[in-house]
């Protein structure tokens, strides 16, 4: 029964990782791309150390909660290099495709 | 908002809680020695950063903080399958934008933590907070500020706009009480 559970959230986390690389390769320019590795993966990793939890309070003493912490960092950090990246793509004046709405939205930096 | 604690050797009290659980899940045990070291760091550390740091407004409804963070971890899980959705379909039907958001809030630190959640919520990642911090004297605080986001798919600006200033900026507000 449990190795079930962790066979099946192992798929689950794959399967979202899997589709935020695919993202990343299909998607047309440089703003749409990002969406896919800073959410697609966050939910993957999520259920992969979700697995590793309850693997290791199964199969080793006492009950394992590390995976926690490693998830909350993720959750603190994707947001963070996903806003550096596209602040830089920005500065740079990176094209995005051209049926972008509201381009006159960005201004100028200083 | 309020951006000093009621008691002096305890400046903020809910990173010392979470500095208190993040030592107990790095060490992965509940043992007496543990508890006492973790409330130990809890406390030094805190009060040992403290001086170096830019005042920040304290959290002050922890119950609404609580319950604004379940929000935001189920919208999560729903962002990531909208978005894996979105991905899958075709190129051509998406229509990315650029939308300015308003903010009510002026405060770095309640702006950094919306920031954040827009951008592991549904299609969208927030790319700037506009006026430039380099065009601002130092210490001035703007009276409106605007966040930049990038939207996967742009349908209505208006409803988004909404979404996210009573979804995630109202509760921020409440939290923070500014």
């Amino acid at each position: 029964m449990i190795e079930w559970i962790i066979s099946i959230l192992l798929l689950i986390g794959g399967c979202f990782i899997l589709v935020g690389s695919i993202g990343l390769v299909k998607m047309p320019d440089f703003f749409m791309r990002l969406h896919g590795p800073t959410k697609a993966t966050t939910l993957g990793m999520a259920s992969l150390l979700t697995a590793a939890m309850v693997f290791f309070s199964t199969t080793q003493a006492g009950l394992s909660a590390k995976e926690i912490l490693i998830s909350l960092f993720l959750l603190l950090t994707a947001p963070i290099s996903a806003y550096m990246m596209i602040k830089s793509a920005i500065h740079h004046k990176l094209a995005s495709i051209e049926r972008t709405k509201g381009k006159d939205n960005i201004e100028d930096d200083v | 908002m309020r951006l000093e604690a009621k008691f002096k050797w305890l400046p903020t009290p809910y990173m010392s809680l979470l500095l208190f659980i993040v030592w107990l899940l790095l060490n992965n045990s509940v043992s007496t020695g543990h508890i006492l070291l973790a409330a130990v760091l809890a406390i030094v550390i805190p009060l040992a950063t403290n001086p170096f740091k830019v005042k920040q407004p304290l959290i002050l409804k922890p119950g609404l903080a609580f319950r604004h963070l379940m929000l935001v971890l189920y919208d999560i899980i729903t962002a990531n399958i909208q978005v894996a959705i979105l991905i899958l379909g075709p190129n051509k039907k998406l229509t990315p934008g650029f939308v300015k958001v308003p903010l009510d809030l002026t405060h770095n630190m309640p702006i950094t933590i919306l920031a954040s959640t827009v951008s592991l919520t549904p299609g969208t990642v927030s790319a700037e907070v506009y006026p430039w911090q380099e065009s601002l004297e130092e210490g001035e605080i703007p009276e409106q500020r605007f966040l930049l986001i990038h939207v996967l798919n742009l349908t209505d600006e208006e409803a988004l706009i909404k979404t996210i200033k009573q979804r995630y900026e109202a509760p921020l507000k409440e939290i923070f009480q500014c």
